[in-house]
């Protein structure tokens, strides 16, 4: 008995030291993100392994001037038009389809719906000459609808939303067509309240693939007033790399309201995550 | 009567074909201008050359393809995009494999662990290249001043995509780990039950159980992760500078095709490169479905 017990404290143990080793690998690049960010460039490039802590103080003006001179409020109000139009646009179009591909019968239905698996497997760097040339003959290249354009539509999030449309029962459907509604009243307010869930996990999905996309914004955004986040941060490095404090300072602006977003509704995000699954 | 309700159903179905198509209208449009016609478009823009001030397209035939496929650089990137993701799948997910695996022993504090585990996942690529960037510095970087040690981590080439790999496995175990726990959840109890009463038990049910049982989640991740690692931009392209001597030897194909296509405004011959790895994303696939039939135990 008390062998086993002892077995048991033994392999908890390890389990528990397995994990804090990777708590601590997990955590490193953000604590030194964080710290790094509080000190003076001198200390920032100080060797000595004893200056792991700011050493004069910890200096949050480097977060103001960061602030100030990177313009980071327009990169936040950028960021936020995009992931606010991205979700909006991908969860209207997607959940309409996603209802016709999962409910309705119609002429070339089986078609058309492989067309969209086939869009999901295709790499998108296909997509992105072409994009960037129809954004900048509309004149949209540094605007919010060039960084839209993309994603106006998604084939991922109708197929999402399709399955989540062909598990909802039969009996609510009908019976509301007996109570006589039509088929875009039965969708609006028998159906479309059902897939809240699968909406969710589409546009956590959406707001952090828009959030943590680099490419599209440098390319169709080159402006420091009119880009992104991410993109920011890219111009910024190429411009101020070795103002090691500054750099970090503004890494941690830039991630720090997803993390915030993120803790709160951690549930739906994990389970976001692993409803929708794989397309990160 | 009976010809009446007939009719009466032929109105309906056609009412339903005509709200149908209303409803796929704007996703199908869109996919029709935002994928579909790029798609031939690239296709076609591979055969062409942009004209002075990107103005019209020149036919010129396979020579974006020959002066690509003839280029050691093109052949170079798409080897050390293979050798990232050689680091990143599997390192990614056996570690993340563990790590779902211990979570789900009776232990306190999962959802702490979880938590910290998955954060990489909500943060910019952008943010985390720059904090590894910054620990990989070589004379002020944190790991050379822990270690005393000396080492060139990105800009050696001998080193270099090994310390990119090791940014992109660092990002992904959380996700592939959260994947990885909705799948054990879906393993039935009595399996371990039967298991226990024949004696296995640790890492004899780990291996024996849990590894079979749960080898369609891990052929999900594996296969999407490799389509993932195969198109890697961001951490390249954030940590490694353009004047690094490292670059040649790192940068993944994806990462020429930006800087040919738009740092160099040459569309043609990036149009081609994105069709080189299109043809070889195309035939991993082919060989992961193949492989699919052999590896994976479905229930």
């Amino acid at each position: 008995m008390s062998d086993s017990r002892k077995n048991n404290m033994v392999r908890k143990t390890i389990i528990y030291v397995i994990l804090g080793i990777m708590v601590i690998i997990m955590m490193v690049p953000f604590v030194w993100m964080v710290l790094t960010a509080l000190k003076t460039n001198q200390e920032a490039i100080s060797v000595d392994p004893f200056y792991i802590l700011p050493s004069s103080g910890w200096h949050w003006e480097n977060f103001k001037k960061v602030w100030e001179t990177y313009n980071f409020p327009t990169l936040y109000l950028n960021t936020i038009l995009m992931i606010v139009l991205r979700v909006v646009c991908a969860c209207l179009t997607a959940t309409m389809a996603g209802y016709a591909f999962g409910r309705l019968e119609f002429p070339g239905k089986k078609i058309l719906f492989s067309l969209v698996l086939i869009q999901m497997m295709i790499p998108a760097q296909i997509f992105i000459i072409p994009q960037y040339l129809m954004v900048s003959k509309l004149g949209w290249t540094n605007t919010v609808m060039g960084l839209l354009f993309p994603g106006m539509v998604t084939a991922f999030g109708t197929y999402l939303l399709k399955t989540a449309y062909q598990g909802l029962p039969r009996d609510l459907e009908e019976a509301a067509r007996i109570d006589g509604c039509n088929i875009g009243q039965t969708f609006l307010y028998v159906m479309l309240p059902l897939t809240r869930s699968g909406m969710i996990s589409l546009g956590i999905f959406t707001a952090l693939f828009a959030f943590k996309d680099l490419m599209w914004p440098m390319i169709v955004c080159t402006n420091s007033d009119t880009t992104t986040l991410s993109a920011g941060l890219a111009k910024m490095q190429g411009q101020y790399g070795s103002d090691y404090p500054s750099m970090m300072a503004a890494a941690v602006l830039a991630i720090v309201p997803m993390i915030v977003i993120y803790i709160i509704f951690q549930k739906q995000f994990v389970e976001g995550i692993a409803t929708s699954g794989g397309k990160l | 009567m009976k010809e009446n309700a007939k009719k009466k159903m032929s109105i309906g179905k056609k009412k339903e074909a005509i709200w149908g198509l209303a409803f796929i209208a704007p996703t199908m449009i869109g996919l029709f201008v935002l994928n579909f016609y790029p798609m031939i478009n690239t296709v076609y823009q591979s055969f062409c050359k942009t004209g002075d001030f990107g103005r019209g397209n020149i036919f010129v035939g396979l020579a974006n393809y020959k002066a690509v496929l003839t280029d050691p650089i093109t052949w170079q990137a798409l080897w050390n995009t293979v050798k990232y993701s050689l680091i990143e799948v599997p390192l990614g997910v056996t570690i993340s494999m563990l790590l779902a695996v211990l979570l789900q022993q009776k232990i306190i504090g999962k959802s702490f662990f979880r938590t910290i585990f998955f954060l990489p996942m909500v943060c910019a690529p952008a943010a985390v290249a720059m904090v590894w960037k910054w620990l990989y510095n070589q004379q002020f970087g944190l790991l050379n001043n822990i270690f005393h040690t000396d080492v060139a981590w990105i800009s050696n080439p001998n080193i270099a995509w090994i310390s990119v790999g090791v940014i992109g496995v660092w990002s992904i175990i959380g996700y592939n780990m959260v994947l990885f726990i909705g799948g054990l959840q879906e393993i039935p109890k009595d399996y371990y039950e039967a298991a226990e009463i024949d004696g296995a038990t640790g890492i004899k049910q780990f291996f024996h159980v849990t590894v079979p049982l749960l080898s369609p989640t891990t052929f999900f991740i594996v296969q999407t992760r490799i389509i993932g690692a195969l198109t890697v931009f961001d951490l390249m392209f954030m940590v490694m500078d353009k004047t690094n001597l490292a670059l040649n030897k790192t940068q993944s194909i994806v990462y020429l095709f930006y800087t040919q296509a738009f740092t160099n405004g040459n569309r043609g011959y990036g149009a081609a490169i994105v069709m080189v790895l299109v043809v070889f994303i195309m035939i991993v696939t082919f060989i992961l479905q193949k492989a699919e039939k052999r590896f994976v135990f479905y229930n």
